[in-house]
């Protein structure tokens, strides 16, 4: 039996976060009523033409750059036929055969190996209207509305070469470009706001053969677990099909995330023709080398260098780099704390540990996070000055989340500081051995398990507030005498 | 009588207080009421407007800080855009359209202190050249009734010679100003490409499109163009560049300056009265201290071919919103969006079917390459036939029509030999360059025929003041329009 080779290749769109269309100066603000950020250009209305948002330009370039792509002297904005209640003019401005950004490559960790996916190209266009069908679905709805405060929203979209191999990759090849479009403000990626989407293109063949098979593609992929499910399941029903010698038929598929599978939409054999042409409004768009240039220098640190240098500089695990750069916000934050605390590993460990998983249980990302970096970094210093014990440290830390006052007042107020000094903690051990004549006569017995029981007593008698080493250590130096 | 005066003529008793402004307006459709009827130039008249803008204009005038066109009654062709008012294109599918907007040249009329008269008929969305393509009513020509006044921008063109309007906007995208201008014995002009704002105009092809006066002489045709050009912010192919004063220019002369007069354009298809009457404005222009030159524009053979087809192209594109979502009146009850599509766009008159089809075609992945691609080449390669020429000559004349105003009816069901009624003036939409249609003479059965002066990019300063000096020196054979023009009943 003939061992498979997958190919996937996917199409990205990505809304750019300018603050205005593409083509018209509506803002471009999310969960507006509808229909309330509209002009006569983004309603298509005869007579008004399209101005070109510089922002949008730049921040297309923006993309190519972080995609390692050619940026294109010269392109062209191409009108793409096809009528659709929520494309207003009846052809979206798009650009075909001369795109922004071409011949870019996204380097991928899978596994141990480095893989490189190509990007054949990145081009500028505008979004369309959205149709909210009323009643259950599209097929039983009685009539649509039209809502157009996303049409003329600035996109780019995206066109891996067929480089992925597996469903996985793809999931990390998402990844990867989620990271790159974050960290460079080019796109907010939010897939369930519909900011970043992705349909997927996927064909088998054998291993060992230079000809692609024939290619199926993937819509309604609303999160990267969709996607990473969808081409497995995808994959699979492929490898079973040309198993039993039977033709895989070139369509388009949608996929039902409930029932986790694909199911045929419509036919590709005859491929659609959008009747490209030339916008006859928009002249070329001309990139000089000065500008290309100038957003280059502007570029953010990229999350591989990053993570290098947080391996290089805070000496941290490869591990850590990795979860840490894989939001800018994140990245920041980390590093905005290191500002206050200079220990990278202990700001890393409470980063990655309490704080993200406080973030997740409460649905929120870092940059939304209720207690700032520097208030983190003013609990960790607590911990290092040995006013809190580590564990005290965890309740403080969820005292700050739920009321947003400081490590300090907290402590203060709930009268958590961790007794250190002599005096106070000889009082309380006194009364430990005073009060467990066994467990002290075992010790000085040799058995040197019972300190531990010991310790645990003069926590207890603190209620928790003993800082537990210096214990240890007067304990021991009382019995031993 | 006050409706048959020109611009310049009334801005000096407006200005003088010899005549009201409301007076003005009031002769305009008196006139309007007199011969309307017969010749159907408007699709909406706009007569209570008029009166409250023409009060506005007096209360201007008395002030004495009057803008230049303050009080002048005008007429918009009807694909031009006004807030608030229907905006048609002469088509069903738009009867109720309202726009929400001004385009940049009705903005600037208004703020030249203009009087809308109303909005003019045309051939619907502009396809056409006789406005017999209206959906709603034809257009006849003033200087004789059974004759088309020539289009698209007939219904302006009617408006200004019959005394229904002083001056008016058209469009031109293959001669939709010049010609129907020629028809009709008054002035047309079209400007370089960029130089007046195409915002609000309602598209037909978008890279051949103009905005431009009808006037019924030269020195308002540069009134008008002073008030609408410039650069607009809204429109991306505008161009910034610094205006002259057209008005003052044309009293500059034309010792040495060289008309070019092409072979080509002076060819078999062409009326041997219209061809006389070149040759005449020839010898008029050198009496006047210029050269004439013969020229060549090797390319012009391939204009119309080129011409038509990407004007097809684009038209087909532009015309695609129309349907029936929120553009374009729904007709009937549609099952699904495809039969609604279907049955809106079905509305459509035959000649934009036939542009649609033919645009649709070409633009398909398997004759791109063939007719559109190519078909730009040849754009191409006239532009540079233009360019050669004028590192000879400053201006290039050859007649506007090959014939002057057909009868109604006649081409309709023949649209090559309509769209032949384009060959002169399509070079100058296809280069980009200003071209200015001027009176010169009339047939021996009375109809006038008209001259074309091509300019070179933004110089259309030259180019209005060849046609006055032109129209200064053969001001005695010039004859009125309006006189022609019998009175209903």
């Amino acid at each position: 039996m003939a061992d498979w080779e997958v190919i996937i290749g996917l199409e990205i769109h990505a809304e750019l976060l300018t603050e205005s269309k593409v083509f018209c100066g509506c803002n471009t603000e999310f969960g507006g009523e509808p229909n309330s950020q509209v002009c006569p250009v983004c309603m298509g209305l005869p007579g008004a033409l399209p101005v070109l948002n510089r922002q949008a330009v730049e921040l297309a370039i923006k993309a190519g750059l972080a995609l390692n792509c050619t940026i294109n002297g010269t392109s062209q904005f191409d009108r793409k036929h096809y009528f659709y209640p929520d494309l207003p003019k009846a052809y979206q401005i798009s650009q075909n055969d001369r795109p922004l950004c071409s011949h870019g490559m996204v380097e991928l960790s899978v596994g141990d190996r480095k893989r490189q996916i190509g990007i054949q190209r990145v081009h500028l266009e505008e979004e369309a209207g959205k149709s909210v069908h009323v009643g259950d679905s599209i097929i039983s709805s009685e009539y649509s509305l039209l809502d157009y405060n996303r049409s003329g929203i600035a996109l780019v979209e995206i066109v891996t070469e067929p480089d992925i191999r597996s469903a996985e990759e793809a999931r990390l090849f998402l990844e990867k470009l989620k990271t790159l479009l974050e960290y460079t403000e080019v796109s907010d990626c939010k897939m369930e706001e519909g900011s970043l989407r992705c349909d997927a293109n996927i064909s088998l063949r054998p291993k060992g053969s230079s000809a692609y098979g024939v290619k199926t593609e993937i819509k309604n992929l609303n999160s990267f677990r969709a996607v990473q499910r969808a081409l497995e399941f995808e994959a699979d029903r492929q490898r079973r099909l040309l198993q039993a010698k039977e033709v895989v038929l070139p369509e388009t598929r949608h996929w039902d995330e409930a029932k986790g599978m694909t199911f045929s939409m419509r036919s590709k054999a005859k491929a659609a023709d959008y009747r490209y042409m030339p916008d006859p409004n928009l002249y070329p768009l001309q990139v000089d080398e000065a500008w290309i240039e100038s957003i280059r220098q502007n570029l953010p640190e990229l999350p591989d260098a990053k993570r290098d240098r947080f391996i290089n500089d805070y000496d941290l695990p490869p591990y850590d780099a990795d979860v840490l750069t894989t939001s800018r916000h994140l990245a920041d934050y980390f590093e905005a704390c290191v500002q206050e605390v200079d220990e990278p590993k202990l700001v890393s460990n409470w980063v990655m540990g309490e704080v993200l998983r406080w973030l997740k249980a409460h649905e929120l990302e870092i940059e939304s996070s209720p207690v700032a970096p520097k208030e983190l970094g003013g609990l960790l210093k607590l911990i290092q000055e040995d006013v809190v014990s580590t564990i005290v440290a965890k309740d403080v830390l969820s005292e700050m989340f739920a009321t947003g006052k400081s490590a300090v007042e907290i402590v203060d107020e709930k009268g958590w500081r961790q007794i250190s000094d002599a005096d106070s903690l000889e009082a309380i051990i006194d009364g430990v051995i005073a009060e467990n004549p066994g467990p002290v006569a075992d010790f000085q017995k040799g058995k040197t398990k019972a300190i531990g029981f010991l310790v645990g007593q003069v926590m207890k008698a603190s209620k928790g507030q003993a800082n537990p080493q210096k214990a240890n250590e007067m304990l021991r130096q009382k019995l031993q005498k | 009588m006050f409706s048959s005066m020109t611009i310049s003529q009334l801005r000096t008793l407006l200005r003088a207080r010899e005549v009201s402004a409301e007076e003005v307006v009031i002769s305009v459709f008196d006139q309007i009421d007199k011969v309307e009827g017969d010749i159907e130039a408007y699709v909406t008249l706009c007569r209570s407007e008029a009166l409250v803008q023409a009060k506005r204009a007096d209360a201007l005038l008395k002030e004495g800080n009057a803008p230049d066109l303050c009080g002048i009654p005008i007429a918009i062709k009807d694909n031009i855009s006004t807030a608030g008012l229907k905006t048609t294109c002469a088509s069903r599918i738009l009867d109720d359209y309202v726009p929400p907007f001004d385009a940049t040249v009705v903005t600037k009329l208004k703020e030249a202190g203009v009087v809308i008269v109303g909005k003019t008929n045309l051939d619907e969305f502009a396809l056409g050249s006789s406005t017999e393509n209206s959906q709603f009513h034809v257009t006849r020509n003033p200087w004789d009734r059974s004759r088309v006044p020539g289009g698209s921008s007939g219904g302006s063109a009617a408006a200004v010679a019959a005394g229904e309007a002083i001056a008016a906007l058209g469009s031109d995208t293959g001669g939709s100003i010049r010609q129907p201008a020629a028809f009709c014995g008054i002035v047309g002009l079209k400007p370089t490409y960029g130089l007046v704002s195409r915002y609000g105009l309602i598209p037909a092809a978008p890279s051949l499109d103009h905005v431009g006066p009808l006037t019924r002489d030269v020195r308002d045709a540069a009134l008008v163009l002073q008030a609408i050009a410039g650069w607009d912010g809204k429109d991306p192919t505008s161009v910034q560049k610094e205006l002259p004063n057209y008005e003052a220019v044309l009293s500059e002369d034309i010792t040495g300056l060289v008309v070019g007069l092409p072979k080509e354009l002076l060819d078999n298809e062409l009326d041997p009265e219209a061809k006389e009457a070149i040759f005449g404005v020839a010898n008029v222009l050198e009496s006047l201290g210029a050269r004439v030159e013969a020229i060549s524009l090797p390319h012009a053979e391939y204009a119309m071919a080129s011409f038509y087809l990407i004007a097809s192209a684009e038209i087909s594109s532009s015309l695609a919103c129309f349907d029936g979502v929120r553009l374009g009146k729904r007709y009937g009850e549609a099952k699904d969006t495809t039969s609604m599509f279907m049955k809106t766009r079905g509305q459509l008159g035959i000649e934009a079917k036939r542009r649609i089809l033919v645009g649709t075609a070409i633009l398909q992945e398997d004759n791109y390459t063939t007719y559109f691609v190519k078909a730009q080449k040849v754009r191409t390669k006239i532009r540079e036939d233009f360019q050669q020429a004028f590192g000879r000559c400053d201006v290039i004349l050859s007649p506007t029509t090959p014939t002057p105003a057909f009868t109604l009816g006649h081409k309709l069901d023949r649209p090559v030999i309509m769209y032949k009624s384009d060959v002169y003036t399509s070079l100058a939409n296809l280069a980009g360059i200003p071209a200015l249609s001027v009176p010169c003479g009339y047939t021996e059965g009375g109809l006038p025929l008209g001259m074309q002066i091509m300019g070179k990019p933004f110089d259309e300063a030259t180019v209005l003041k060849v046609g006055h000096l032109y129209e200064q020196q053969t001001a005695s054979e010039r004859r009125l329009p309006q006189k022609e023009v019998k009175a209903n009943g």
